[in-house]
């Protein structure tokens, strides 16, 4: 029986288990969303901006480990998802994202919203493609899952003309794919394995640094058993984060330009990093130069362009997380004894000095304006029982966030780390949320960053998607307002937000739940009554605006350089400026 | 250094700018990329020749490689080769010049393949010293067009694509 390629596009989402669609409607799709209508087993999420759709999809695909799929049309709506696949392809999320393009007779001639979908998204996808022949719909679908899920995730577009979705075809989906041109390596080198597992055992000062590669991977279990194995601490990337439970104690916390000072020296005067799914991004490597200079680098990566892409590697190990690892505990099981743990027993101990010397801090008086690490750490206390799922969106918040919500396993934790897109949180959440409909998802969000995505609440009310949003409201960019503060001689360029809207108010307009926080005491009994409602929550939570984030590398700096507190001149500063409400403008523009 | 990197992708639409796109969106020089089909016609080759240090070629073999319509990559600088490079060069010629520029012609063992009273339509091929070294020489004569080919290269052995070359490498 033929079916038009409409009908298509669902049978194959179908037999790639999609259940879920966040999208939003136009004129060359409107064949494929009267399609979607007329039938039950896939949802459809209708979303305020295609902005908003990617950002959903990317959550949904963080949380469940399957691709996340949206659906756009041409023109304007192509261009306003470019922000989500750019997104996920920094952070290597597996993404299917469908577009609709213009009839094909009329490609190439500034048809009404025509853009080119496949020269937009080409620099921000791992491959994309236009279909221009029924024929090849179902074929191109299965190619598209398959390369969005294998080796290094990603996502993938598939642009569909709009005679593509009306004209039909006979439809049969393949069984496999094979592409000439792409075969992932996930089998590690047996004989570098072997040098790795040597390395490790000689090591007097090794180190795990972990990243996002080991939760695609799903390999938790497997870097749970090495280092308890072989007693080597744990630091975790911003996108790491979860892989290793945060509270072990083996776990050093999270590494890099805003990371605890324990993970930081540990790197520094390793002598052996064992990098696992993490990439050596400039916010972790700091000055290149200086980085890890006492220490043999073992890297094992799916894909080799990040290996020896930003610093010298001298064991690598092309493969799976997985697999690698699953071979090289093999290999220690029969290695390892009692001897490694003596021979590491110095470094420990210069670990758990370092640790002591200089843990987390911050200092929340007891009437004194809220601080948000205290909200972090409390929300933190309040759900740890109930593994929720934890997004953010991009700043300050965001690295308290990384540095006080400790997670315990994988597929919890949604931040944007390659890109940095602020909005990206609040969406985000709503796709895990819509992937889990009875779990907990909360969103630790920033006052600029949530109005970027701000108008999705009406998607999540209609959904029903009960997100708790708690905005960590300190009435700036506060990552913008820190930077300026220790590098520009406090001038608040475009950094004060002036006025922000009521987001009590605000929740109220969209038919959800709106709550402040009006002073610390306040604090638990509002993030309960929060936790409690089945509507999406936003909490909002005025925090004192100057409070800074520590540990800090200055960009290009050197690991084991990092500012702790607050320079004699700020603080002086500030005890002053605390004074200031941030309704004050002038004065706080002028501080 | 200038590596000559041999690239055998799907012959598709789109593939050339993949390609391209690759090199200027993470700044990778090309000196000069050459695309023609092959004896399969469901793929195309291209000589792309480029310079960089090694890290930047590993790079650049690398980020090929994981292109889903890259085949197949050969960094030809690993093994022994040759190349060739072709030029149209049209020429100003009247009088004396004219059997001057045929002198020229002749040393460079290259062609005339089109004259008109006032031009000399020349073609020669080589490596690009050698083409470098006509057209300075026909210069005085006054060039009104040249056109070159950029590279085309070929391994004198079979050779492995580098992606599997890498791993043996790294196991040395
Ligand atoms: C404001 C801000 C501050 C930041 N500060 C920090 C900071 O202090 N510390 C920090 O760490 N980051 C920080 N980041 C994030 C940083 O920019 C990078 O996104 C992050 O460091 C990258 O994490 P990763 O190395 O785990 O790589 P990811 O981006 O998660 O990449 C994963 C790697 O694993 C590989 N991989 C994928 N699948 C597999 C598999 N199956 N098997 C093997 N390998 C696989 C991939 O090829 C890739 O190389 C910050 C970001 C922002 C926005
Ligand atoms: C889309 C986008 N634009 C600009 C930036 C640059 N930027 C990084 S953090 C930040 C401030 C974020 O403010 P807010 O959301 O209030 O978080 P805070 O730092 O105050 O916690 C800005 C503007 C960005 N990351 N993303
Ligand atoms: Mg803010």
């Amino acid at each position: 029986m033929k079916l038009t390629g409409a009908e298509i596009f669902i049978e194959c989402l179908k037999r790639e288990g999609v259940k879920t669609v966040f999208a939003l409607p136009g004129g060359v799709v409107l064949k494929i969303f009267d399609t979607l209508h007329q039938q039950k087993d896939i949802e459809v999420i209708l979303t305020r901006h295609e902005q908003g759709a990617g950002h959903m999809a990317e959550g949904y695909a963080k949380a469940t480990g399957k691709a996340g799929v949206c659906l756009v049309t041409s023109g304007p709506g192509m261009t306003n998802v470019i922000t989500a696949l750019a997104d996920a392809y920094m952070d290597s999320v597996p993404l299917v994202c469908f577009s609709g393009q213009v009839p094909t007779s009329f490609i190439g001639n500034d048809a009404f919203q025509e853009a080119d979908n496949v020269g937009l998204s080409r620099p921000c996808t791992k491959h994309n493609f236009l279909v221009k022949d029924v024929n090849d719909l179902a074929a191109t679908i299965k190619e598209a899952f398959y390369i969005a899920t294998t080796g290094r995730p990603g996502p993938v577009l598939v642009d569909i003309p709009k005679d593509v979705s009306m004209a039909k075809a006979e439809f049969t989906y393949p069984n496999s794919v094979s592409i000439r041109g792409y075969n992932p390596t996930y089998e590690g080198n047996k004989w570098q394995i072997k040098q790795a597992a040597e390395a490790i055992m000689k090591a007097k000062k090794p180190i795990l640094y972990v990243g996002g590669g080991v939760i695609f991977s799903g390999a938790s279990q497997e870097l749970l058993e090495l280092a308890e194995m072989t007693q080597i601490p744990v630091d975790m990337t911003l996108m790491g984060l979860g892989a290793f439970p945060g509270e072990h104690l083996l776990s050093l916390g999270m590494l890099g330009m805003h990371g605890t000072y324990q993970a930081n020296m540990a790197m520094h005067y390793s002598d052996l990093v064992i990098a696992i799914g993490a990439r050596f991004d400039d916010r972790v490597t700091g000055k290149v130069s200086e980085f890890c200079p006492y220490a043999k680098v073992i890297h094992v990566d799916i894909d080799p362009t990040s290996i020896r892409k930003n610093i010298h590697v001298d064991i690598p190990i092309v493969g799976d997380c997985k697999t690698v690892l699953r071979e090289l505990n093999q290999i220690l099981r029969a290695t390892v004894n009692g001897e490694q743990k003596d021979l590491r027993k110095p470094w420990w101990d210069q670990i758990r000095e370092w640790q002591q010397a200089h843990p987390l801090t911050y200092h929340q008086e007891k009437d004194g304006p809220i601080k948000p690490q205290q909200v972090v750490k409390r929300l933190y206390e309040l759900t740890k029982d109930r593994d929720p799922i934890v997004s953010t969106d991009v700043g300050q918040h965001q690295m308290w966030a990384a540095q006080y919500f400790k997670l315990a396993k994988p597929n919890r934790w949604l931040t944007s780390g390659g890109l940095g897109t602020m909005g990206f949180g609040f969406p985000a959440a709503m796709g895990a949320q819509a992937a889990f409909r009875d779990r907990l998802v909360l969103c630790i969000a920033g006052d600029g960053s949530i109005q970027m995505n701000m108008q999705e609440m009406a998607t999540a009310v209609v959904n029903k998607l009960p997100v708790k949003i708690i905005i960590l409201n300190n009435g700036f960019h506060g990552m913008v307002r820190q930077w300026q503060d220790l590098f520009y001689e406090g001038r608040y360029a475009s950094s004060y937000l002036d006025t922000t809207p009521d987001f009590v108010k605000l929740a109220d307009a969209y038919g959800a739940v709106g709550l402040r926080v009006k002073k610390v005491g306040d604090l638990d009994a509002v993030l309960k009554e929060a936790l409690a409602t089945d509507k999406p929550v936003i909490v909002d939570v005025p925090t004192y605006p100057y409070e800074n984030c520590y540990p800090m590398i200055p960009a290009g700096g050197c690991n084991h350089e990092m500012i702790l507190e607050d320079p004699p001149e700020l603080k002086k500063k500030q005890s002053g400026a605390a004074k200031v409400t941030p309704e004050d403008k002038d004065t706080v523009l002028t501080a | 250094m200038e590596h000559i990197i041999s690239v055998t992708v799907e012959n598709k639409f789109g593939v050339l700018s993949r390609v391209a796109g690759l090199f200027s969106g993470r700044g990778f020089n090309i000196e000069s990329l050459s695309v023609a089909p092959t004896l399969d016609p469901s793929m195309s080759q291209m000589t792309i020749v480029t310079s960089g240090d090694e890290r930047i070629i590993e790079q650049i073999v690398k980020q090929l490689n994981k292109l889903i319509d890259v085949i197949k990559v050969v960094d030809l600088n690993e093994t022994e080769f040759v190349s060739r490079e072709t030029a149209i060069i049209k020429v100003h010629t009247k009088d004396a010049d004219r059997a001057e520029a045929l002198r020229i012609v002749d040393i460079f063992r290259a062609n005339v393949i089109d004259s008109t009273p006032s031009t000399y339509t020349i073609e020669v091929s080589g490596d690009p010293k050698k083409i470098e070294a006509i057209i300075n020489l026909l210069q005085p004569l006054g060039i009104k067009d040249l056109v070159r080919t950029g590279r085309v290269a070929v391994a004198r052995e079979p050779v492995r694509p580098v992606a599997m070359q890498a791993k043996k490498v790294a196991r040395d």
